[in-house]
């Protein structure tokens, strides 16, 4: 099966008006001596055997019947109208918009994203999308070294693991060096980061410190206090936020974060194992020009009317080659159009209901296992909807309950030893009464 | 194309006009119609010391990026601040309103290496 | 210019009213407001369900939120009903050009026809709702068919390992040279290595990935003839060069003939080969980079592979690499840790599982270079790339890359006439014009070209790259576009060539039909208007002045 249109005659009239006699000719710059061999690559199938095939790897995978698995992607309602619309093929098979005056739908839509984006970080500019909130927080510390000239970075240890390793890859590039910032994980302990092993661990050439909130293990960070400890000591702040949280926790802008990073994939994108989803940054209009990614202002065009296109692109590969800010070209657009359209379908009043459902069932998982007795919180102090449990045997618990169709969550002791003996545990709008019974009835029966 | 009298020349096509020990830098009409529209122009900071010929800054069009190149050394007195609001002064009068930065000139005969009118004309010709 | 080739203009859209209305000659000052233009207090679209009473009870002895976590004022977002909002999106689409309205040879993009059975699968439940961190016992199918595409993918590039991670070219140029940088380190010359060549027909990302790998990049000319200059690359090749990045065919639409020597003078210098794969949809079956002695590439699945571009995203970028550079790939990678792979690829290509066969991922790789992005990289565009690659097949495959480069070459025997080619060879995915005859003859610019052709419902080429050409215009046709469609091209860019030579201004108009017409660019980026202004607070929210938006299509 192909998707060429043409027919035997087309192929011999282009033959003919290009003057050969056959498409191996076209070929013939190709040197001989590295010319393709054979391969191996099996035969077309037809519709129905491809659906066929795809039909079986899907049915190759066993979706829970319950999870409470976040841990950096999250099972979120994806409202109808959403999918609608990004399923629109003038949104899906058009391409960056190079030709404003016939792409006006991509950029309106992301100018509407970049608002978005920072009324909810209470930032004032907010990129076109990264590639996830991993690379995005990356290259929001490499943004850091540039503004501040400082070739140092710290971390704390509280935003996830992936993002570490991510950032790792990203700063051994430049030779860039990161430093973490402990959390207290133990038994009982904040689960925070501490603000004062900030200030101890930001020596002066550090270009900006990290810290997520709500944190990998769902703890509510001082974010203020960090802020404060960061620019005390000449850095930038870096928040790493939950963009659904953002509808009742203080805005980043607000506690004094220079840039602001995200994971959009819980505002309207299903989980896909992992991708595509859509990294969000946001920052101050006075370092806009370090700013990686394409943005998109407003202008008129010849006849005053209102209209956008991309802008300040001097600051990008395709102009500034070897002195861009970043390599970034293709980014999430599609994705950031889910955001757009999830954001709009919700509305506050909606934004807000998924944030307190999803607190809401955290509050009453951890009630029900600790009534049960068959697991306690690690840490003190508030969490938003993930939290961290101690469980005896909690490898062994997961496993046992995988094999029932329960996803017990994740098991932070695979990067982290100090916490072996704990589940992550995530909660959404989604997750209902039933899932929690299930739960704690599951544990109960593996005691 | 003919360009004031007044000013010394560089092959980087930047400008500069000489006033006892003040020397103003800009760059030329030439240069400014090669970039096209001029959106952004990274300016020193006043006590930069500038190195003849070598880079002091960036001016930005909408789908071009220079650097500015230094046609004299010394240290910044003072940048046109105009050009934070208003970069299009390079493109509208680059000789006049759209100068960049004014120097202590440190080596009156650097000039020496620079072209007159007659001689950058010639050049760009 | 023959009669029968002059075309009408029309609207760019193909569907007259949507255009029209918007644009009708009338002056508009808006052609659609902002959503949050449209937004009244208290309206809305999606509801959630409240807590039960249950849950409130059992939650009630934890901590609570502290005031001082919690946002004093709510984010204002739109509030709209649903078919506010959807009329607001739809409005939007109308807005824009796509591959299923018209025309798209946007050069070095690919912008073929993105199969529909592929949006199918990647809408499966089974893999759309499989999260990344799933039990690998129940992601079975996913971390198979992630297998299995790296699989296909090292057949059709002869490297003998893949990484699906990287999410889009440029990050695959990025994990292509940190890997060369890992293997000169682990050679003891990481410190003696630190340039890159680049040549100077190369996309922009190659430059600013060797920066962003610490590397400092050498641009090395290109000949006469549009290739890269032989003597020139073996000067600049030395004990210090890290790589040379090449795209191949270039961005001329070029394959490189002496690719062979080039490949050789650069294993032979020491360096890694890197093959950007942007343009392989011209080459498949015809040319393998791994086989030719490349040491990494990255593909494109939204240009080879059909995924669908998305307004500017998501992408995939994967890399395929040589086995001196495998120890290095990102992790974790999936691997076949029970079972015979020659087994498992032979039941999947006849649509069967292999009973006991086990996947995992493995991140027990002490060499690599760690992780590229979150989890496993861009996993919807792997399901409709696999989706396509198998729908084609051997045969289709090859059949791409023929019906690509018949296109090309087609388009270049019939427009060379009018519009000038300076590098005047056979082509490959792509053929480069240069508009310097209208230019200096008529006063029209390739950019008044461009936005001449928008009037016939057509996407410009890509302009003004590669920077080598002057005033160039990159067309890319692909395969998926039929002779009626190549012939209606052709005749538009004769028509268009002809009225820059009699009607000038005409083109220097250009567009009129299209929702707005050219924009003012400088002042965008002189006074960057970056997000929405909303009015001060307490001010009543008068209902902004609505202009008749463009009207839909019935």
């Amino acid at each position: 099966m192909t998707y060429s249109p043409h027919t035997d005659a087309d192929r011999e009239r282009m033959l003919e008006a290009i003057g050969v006699s056959s498409v191996e000719d076209l070929f013939a710059d190709i040197p001989a001596a590295v010319r393709a061999g054979s391969w191996a690559i099996p035969a077309p199938l037809a519709e129905q055997e491809v659906r066929s095939e795809l039909s079986r790897l899907a049915g190759r995978n066993r979706l829970p019947e319950v999870s409470f698995l976040g841990a950096g992607a999250y099972r979120h309602l994806v409202p109808s109208v959403v999918g609608e619309v990004i399923g629109r093929p003038e949104f899906s098979t058009s391409y960056t918009p190079y030709q404003p005056e016939v792409s006006q739908g991509t950029l309106q839509s992301i100018y509407e994203f970049q608002s978005l984006i920072c009324e909810l970080t209470g930032m004032e500019v907010a990129s076109a999308s990264h590639y996830d909130g991993a690379t995005a927080t990356a290259e929001a510390a490499l943004m850091a070294c540039r503004l501040t000239r400082r070739h140092r970075i710290a971390i704390s240890a509280g935003v996830s693991p992936d993002y570490r390793r991510v950032l790792e890859t990203y700063c051994s590039g430049p030779g860039v060096e990161v430093i973490t910032v402990p959390v207290d994980l133990a038994e009982g302990g904040s689960g925070t980061t501490d603000p004062t092993a900030v200030t101890e661990a930001l020596a002066d050439d550090v270009a900006c410190f990290v810290a997520a909130q709500p944190n990998f293990y769902g703890q509510l960070e001082p974010m203020p206090a960090l802020a404060e400890a960061a620019h005390a000591a000449g850095a930038l702040f870096v928040a790493v936020v939950e963009p659904t949280s953002l509808a009742i926790l203080e805005a980043p802008g607000e506690y004094g974060a220079d840039i602001v990073t995200a994971e959009g994939q819980p505002l309207g994108i299903p989980v896909s194992f992992g991708g595509p989803y859509v990294g969000l940054m946001a920052a101050r209009m006075a370092s806009v020009r370090q700013m990686p990614g394409r943005l998109v202002g407003a202008t008129r065009d010849v006849q005053g009317r209102k209209g956008y296109v991309l802008t300040l692109q001097a600051r990008e590969q395709h102009i500034r080659r070897e002195k861009a800010a970043s390599n970034i070209c293709t980014n999430q657009a599609l994705m950031a159009l889910a955001a757009t359209t999830y954001l709009t379908a919700v509305g506050p009043e909606g934004l807000r209901e998924v944030a307190e459902l999803g607190t809401t069932q955290a509050r009453h998982l951890v009630g029900s296992l600790e009534a049960a007795d068959v697991a306690r919180r690690r840490f003190t102090g508030p969490y938003f909807a993930e939290v961290t449990m101690s469980v005896p045997d909690a490898a062994g618990c997961h496993a046992a309950l995988a094999q029932r169709g329960i996803v017990a969550g994740h098991l932070p002791g695979t990067d982290e030893p100090a916490l072996a003996d704990t589940l992550l545990l995530a909660t959404t709008e989604l997750t209902t009464d039933e899932d929690i019974d299930r739960l704690v009835a599951a544990l109960e029966e593996t005691r | 194309m003919s360009y004031p009298d007044d000013l010394r020349y560089s092959k980087e096509h930047e400008w500069v006009r000489v006033d006892g020990s003040q020397a103003t830098i800009g760059i030329t009409s030439f240069a400014a119609d090669e970039l096209g529209d001029i959106v952004f122009v990274e300016l020193p900071e006043p006590g930069a010391t500038l190195a003849q010929f070598a880079t002091f800054g960036v001016v930005e069009s909408v789908k071009a990026v220079s650097d500015l190149y230094s046609p004299v050394s010394g240290a910044v007195t003072e940048v046109n601040e105009a050009l934070r609001d208003s970069p299009e002064l390079l493109n509208s009068d680059p000789f006049g309103e759209g100068w960049i930065v004014r120097v202590e000139l440190a080596e009156t005969s650097e000039l020496d290496a620079l072209m007159d009118a007659e001689a950058y004309a010639a050049e760009t010709g | 210019m023959s009669v029968a080739e002059a075309p009408e203009r029309r609207d760019a859209s193909g569907r007259g009213a949507a255009f029209s209305g918007a644009a009708g000659g009338e002056e508009l000052t808006i052609v659609e407001p902002l959503i949050f233009e449209r937004s009244r207090a208290t309206r809305r679209a999606v509801r959630f369900p409240t807590a039960s009473a249950r849950a409130r009870e059992r939650g009630a002895g934890q901590p609570e939120l502290p005031a001082s976590v919690l946002r004093s004022e709510a984010p204002r977002l739109p509030e709209v009903s649903e078919l506010d909002m959807l009329r607001h999106f739809n409005r939007l689409a109308h807005l824009n050009h796509a591959i299923d309205l018209g025309f798209y040879p946007l050069g070095s993009c690919t912008m073929k026809y993105n199969p529909k059975v592929n949006e199918w699968a990647a809408r499966l439940a089974g893999l759309a709702e499989s999260h990344p961190l799933d039990p690998e016992a129940l992601s079975q199918g996913s971390l198979e068919l992630m297998w299995l595409l790296a699989e296909l993918l090292k057949e059709i590039s002869g490297f003998p390992a893949v990484s699906l991670q990287p999410a889009a070219g440029a990050h695959g140029e990025l994990t292509g040279l940190l890997m060369a940088r890992a293997f000169h380190r682990a050679n003891g010359e990481g410190e003696t290595r630190t340039k890159v060549l680049v040549p100077d027909s190369a996309h922009g990302t190659n430059p600013a990935t060797a920066t962003m790998v610490g590397y400092e990049t050498v641009t090395i000319r290109s000949n006469e003839r549009g290739g890269i200059d032989l003597g020139a690359l073996r000067a600049a090749l030395g004990p210090n060069v890290a790589a040379l990045m090449i795209t191949n065919p270039s961005t001329l639409g070029i394959f490189e003939d002496q690719i062979d020597q080039v490949v050789a003078a650069v294993r032979e210098s020491g360096a890694i080969g890197y093959m950007d794969g942007a343009n392989l949809n011209a080459i498949l079956g015809r040319f393998r980079p791994g086989e030719a002695g490349f040491d990494v590439m990255h593909f494109n699945l939204h240009k080879t592979f059909s995924t669908p571009h998305g307004g500017g995203g998501p992408g995939a970028g994967p890399v395929g690499v040589s086995s001196r550079l495998e120890p290095f790939l990102p992790v974790p990678l999936p691997v076949l840790l029970e079972g015979d792979p020659e087994e498992v690829r032979r039941n999947a290509w006849a649509g069967r599982s292999t009973p006991g066969a086990r996947f995992i991922l493995d991140a027990d790789r002490p060499q690599s270079i760690g992780k590229v992005r979150s989890f496993h990289g861009n996993f919807g565009m792997f399901v409709r790339a696999y989706t396509y690659i198998r729908s084609n097949g051997d045969a289709g495959l090859r059949r791409i890359s023929d019906d690509a480069v018949l296109a090309a070459n087609y388009l270049r025997m019939r427009l060379h006439d009018v519009y000038d080619l300076p590098y005047d060879r056979i082509s490959k995915h792509e053929v480069v014009f240069s508009g310097r005859r209208q230019k200096r003859q008529h006063g029209v610019t390739t950019l008044d070209i461009a936005k001449a052709i928008l009037d016939h419902g057509i996407h410009p080429p890509t302009i003004y790259f590669p920077l080598i050409v002057e005033e160039a215009l990159m067309v890319e046709p692909t395969e998926t576009e039929s002779l009626e469609t190549l012939d209606h091209f052709v005749g538009v860019m004769r028509d268009i060539a002809a009225r820059a030579e009699s009607d000038p201004e005409s083109i220097r108009r250009a567009p009129t039909t299209t929702p707005v017409g050219r924009l003012d660019e400088a002042a965008a980026a002189r006074r960057p208007d970056l997000r929405y202004t909303f009015a001060e607070t307490g001010a009543p929210e008068a209902p902004p002045s609505v202009p008749t938006p463009a009207a839909p299509t019935a």
